[in-house]
């Protein structure tokens, strides 16, 4: 069949079962633009800012584990879209993004709209690619897709030049597996770590299971809970890894690192063995990693990538491969090493010391919200099920405290690049995704206000968000970080001149309600979700003064943590 | 310490862009690189003249590896391995120093590819510290202009 190479962008997306699309309109797409209109297999969803469109197609991938599809047309397109596709990078996640070049003859020439896509892009892609030929678009599609969705998971770029949509070729589907020379990510975890972990397993007294994004992203979630259902070794999760483990367990000590429990940060601190599983001792982590070595303890350490390994601590046991597969294989291995499970009821007595300390507790007030109490009632209101998607300061740290996750794949968040603006639009992604489930998107009134714009984009799709803005009229973070280690100096930090929430919602078709006193929180918030087909935007005024605890400051070590209860 | 990678990579376009970014983004320092077509002409051959101590080599290589397009990475300075760089350099060549100047080139085993009344241009291929040497010995009055291409190398073993 011989077609356009616009249509073979659509039909080979198609092929690829795409659902949907995330985009944007230009000079550069238009013959794109033409086939989407004459077929309606792939859904193109329209946002009204690309950075929205990469936001969205990458949550849609957290939400689903499919790849996200983004299209955006040259130059200004493209770079916009630069924050979502760098955002997606950090996080590891699937996206594939298509943008339109200018005519191939045009480049170079500083064309109109031109931009050096693939040598703006390269850092922030696992892969990019300028299409040269026609015959060339739906192998190189298909190849980005493979790439995205294999090893480490991240976004991969295909720049395609306006002329060449325009030729023609021959075009049939192809599902025959990709064969790249020069790509092939391990696959088989090697026989002999895999036996020297199992006998650290075995002899360990004070053993943690520190899990990540990786667990998540490699669909390990299952595995996972066996594998500590068998040992009983306690469990905690970073922040790309929540809900990789049922927050639900008693063997869960929450979160780890900079805002972490201080159960969790102890326990990583003074264990004889770890098991780090697809989690990347980021410095939000492990803070000083100086710090972190001084006691000593084994590190088994499994990740597809290498380069994860011993790249900021160094690793005794270093098993390369799959997450599902490996924590498969220590499970049947286990069951031979290991078939009953130490009691390591010193361990536990020593764990439980540190939990009684309830680190997370915090004093309510009668006449002022309380940031935590409002996800404490989301979480209630929800029954804890829902897809929360976070914007980035205060209020996603208590959303990821305050909000437990039993299930992988429903708490969403830009944690590697910490982009402000991410949260809304993933919210459109994910309830495109899951058009059923409840979506609640937790926001502060700075980040909000960075892609706002998508309220838009969630009045044409009917898009029922529930959207939660802690309103503390503070950049919260910024503020806190001011108030430690700035002497209090306020810089540039305060939220002057916001918009009236209620009526910008309205303004865009939407509901908006106003939550100023707790005792109106629980019976707002009920109201809020009783709207099942609206977008409801929670203005929520909470306390501007609260800070998030406990916290080990930048470039401090874990065990020295700032507790509430230390002011 | 200085390491020699020697990487395998797909002659594809932007090639030679996307390690020259990664060295850049990541920090790492990058001595020479040189690139060129391999018996294989599906596949180039770089050699970058790096420093570091083992962990960062360790990392540095993993890195180069996990892009896309590189086909094999190896650290020659772990190997038995020959290295070799071509120099040329533009000296001034007047009067007496002329003579001593053509001494220097016989003992290292130069040869002179450029003759003016007041200048010499001479190549030479060694390793790095036999360059080295030569531009000591030449002095820095004498050396006007050098151009060198950077290391390239191959190991010793059968395959
Ligand atoms: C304001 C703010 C505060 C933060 N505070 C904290 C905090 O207190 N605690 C915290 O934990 N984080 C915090 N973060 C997040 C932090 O910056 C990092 O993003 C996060 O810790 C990294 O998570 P991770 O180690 O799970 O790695 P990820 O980035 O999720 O990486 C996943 C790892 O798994 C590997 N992997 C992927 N798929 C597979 C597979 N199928 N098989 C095997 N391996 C696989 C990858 O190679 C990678 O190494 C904060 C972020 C922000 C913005
Ligand atoms: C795009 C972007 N710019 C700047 C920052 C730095 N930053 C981190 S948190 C934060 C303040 C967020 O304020 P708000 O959304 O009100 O959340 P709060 O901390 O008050 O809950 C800023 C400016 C960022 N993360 N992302
Ligand atoms: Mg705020």
């Amino acid at each position: 069949m011989n077609i356009t190479g616009a249509e073979i962008v659509v039909r080979t997306l198609q092929e690829l079962n795409v659902s949907h699309i995330f985009g944007y309109p230009g000079g550069a797409v238009l013959f794109i633009y033409d086939e989407i209109f004459k077929q309606n297999k792939v859904k193109h969803i329209l946002v009204r800012h690309e950075q929205g469109a990469a936001h969205a197609a990458d949550a849609y991938s957290r939400s689903t584990g499919s790849p996200g599809v983004c299209l955006v047309t040259s130059g200004p397109g493209l770079t916009n879209a630069v924050t979502g596709i760098a955002t997606a990078y950090m996080d590891s996640i699937p996206l594939v993004v298509i943008s339109g070049q200018v005519p191939s003859h045009a480049i170079g020439q500083d064309a109109f709209q031109e931009a050096d896509t693939v040598g703006i892009t390269r850092s922030c892609t696992k892969y990019n690619v300028l299409v040269q030929r026609v015959e060339d678009i739906a192998p190189l599609i298909r190849q980005a897709f493979h790439i995205a969705q294999t090893g480490r998971p991240g976004p991969v770029l295909v720049d395609i030049p306006k002329d060449i949509t325009a030729q023609i070729a021959a075009y049939a589907p192809d599902k025959s597996p990709i064969v790249m020379r020069s790509y092939n990510p391990v696959a088989k975890a090697n026989k002999q770590q895999i036996k020297r972990a199992l006998q650290l397993i075995k002899n360990a007294k004070r053993p943690m299971i520190y899990t990540g994004g990786g667990v998540i992203l490699g669909n390990a979630a299952a595995e996972l809970t066996k594998f500590a259902d068998k040992t009983k070794f306690p469990v905690t999760n970073t922040l790309m890894g929540l809900g990789g483990y049922p927050a639900n367990k008693k063997q869960f000590l929450g979160m780890l690192g900079m805002h972490g429990t201080y159960e969790a940060n102890m326990a990583m601190q003074y264990c004889d063995v770890l098991l780090a599983i697809g989690a990347r001792f980021d410095d939000r982590v492990i803070g000083d990693p100086t710090h972190f070595a001084r006691e000593k303890r084994q590190i088994i350490h499994a990740d597809i990538d290498p380069s994860s390994i011993s790249k900021r601590v160094a690793v005794d046991v270093p098993i390369v491969g799959y997450i599902d597969d490996i924590l498969k294989e220590l499970n049947s291995g286990i069951a031979a090493s290991l078939p009953e499970p130490k009691p390591l009821a010193e361990w536990w007595k020593q764990i439980d010391g540190w939990r009684a300390k309830k680190c997370m507790n915090y004093k309510k007030a009668t006449r002022i919200i309380k940031p935590q109490q409002v996800i404490e009632a989301l979480h209630e209101e929800t029954r804890g099920d829902a897809f929360v998607t976070s914007d980035v300061g205060q209020h996603q740290m208590w959303a990821a405290q305050y909000y437990p996750f039993n299930k992988p794949r429903r708490w969403i968040n830009s944690g590697g690049l910490g982009t402000m603006g991410f949260g809304l639009p993933a919210a459109m992604g994910v309830q495109l995704a899951h058009p059923k489930a409840q979506v609640a998107c937790v926001t502060g009134e700075a980040s909000i206000m960075m892609c706002i714009q998508e309220l838009s984009t969630c009045k044409q799709y009917r898009l029922p968000l529930k959207i939660i803005n802690l309103n503390n009229r503070y950049m919260g973070m910024v503020r806190q970080w001011q108030e430690f280690f700035h002497g209090n100096r306020y810089a540039e930090s305060y939220m002057d001149a916001l918009p009236d929430f209620v009526t910008l919602a309205e303004s865009f078709g939407h509901v908006g309600i106003r939550i100023e006193h707790p005792k109106d929180l629980k019976a707002g918030i009920k109201h809020a979700f009783a709207q099942k087909d609206k977008l409801v935007f929670l203005d929520i005024l909470t306390d501007p003064t609260e800070n998030v605890y406990p916290m080990v400051a930048a470039g401090k070590g874990l065990s020295e943590m700032v507790l509430a209860e230390d002011l | 310490m200085r390491r020699i990678l020697s990487i395998l990579i797909e002659n594809q376009p932007g090639a030679l862009s996307r390690v020259a970014n990664l060295f850049s983004a990541r920090g790492y320092n990058i001595e020479s690189l040189t690139v060129a077509p391999t018996e294989d002409s599906t596949l180039s051959r770089m050699t970058v003249v790096t420093h570091g101590n083992d962990a960062t080599t360790e990392q540095i290589t993993k890195q180069v590896n996990k892009l896309i397009e590189v086909y094999k990475v190896i650290d020659i300075t772990e190997e038995k391995h020959v290295e070799r760089e071509l120099m040329i350099v533009k000296v001034r060549a007047a009067g007496e120093g002329r003579e001593e100047i053509k001494r220097l080139v016989d003992i290292f085993r130069a040869v002179i590819i450029n003759v003016t009344p007041k200048t010499y241009i001479i190549q030479i291929t060694g390793n790095q510290q036999k360059l080295n040497s030569f531009i000591t010995a030449l002095g820095n009055s004498a050396i006007l202009e050098i151009a060198r291409t950077g290391a390239c190398g191959l190991t010793r073993l059968d395959k």
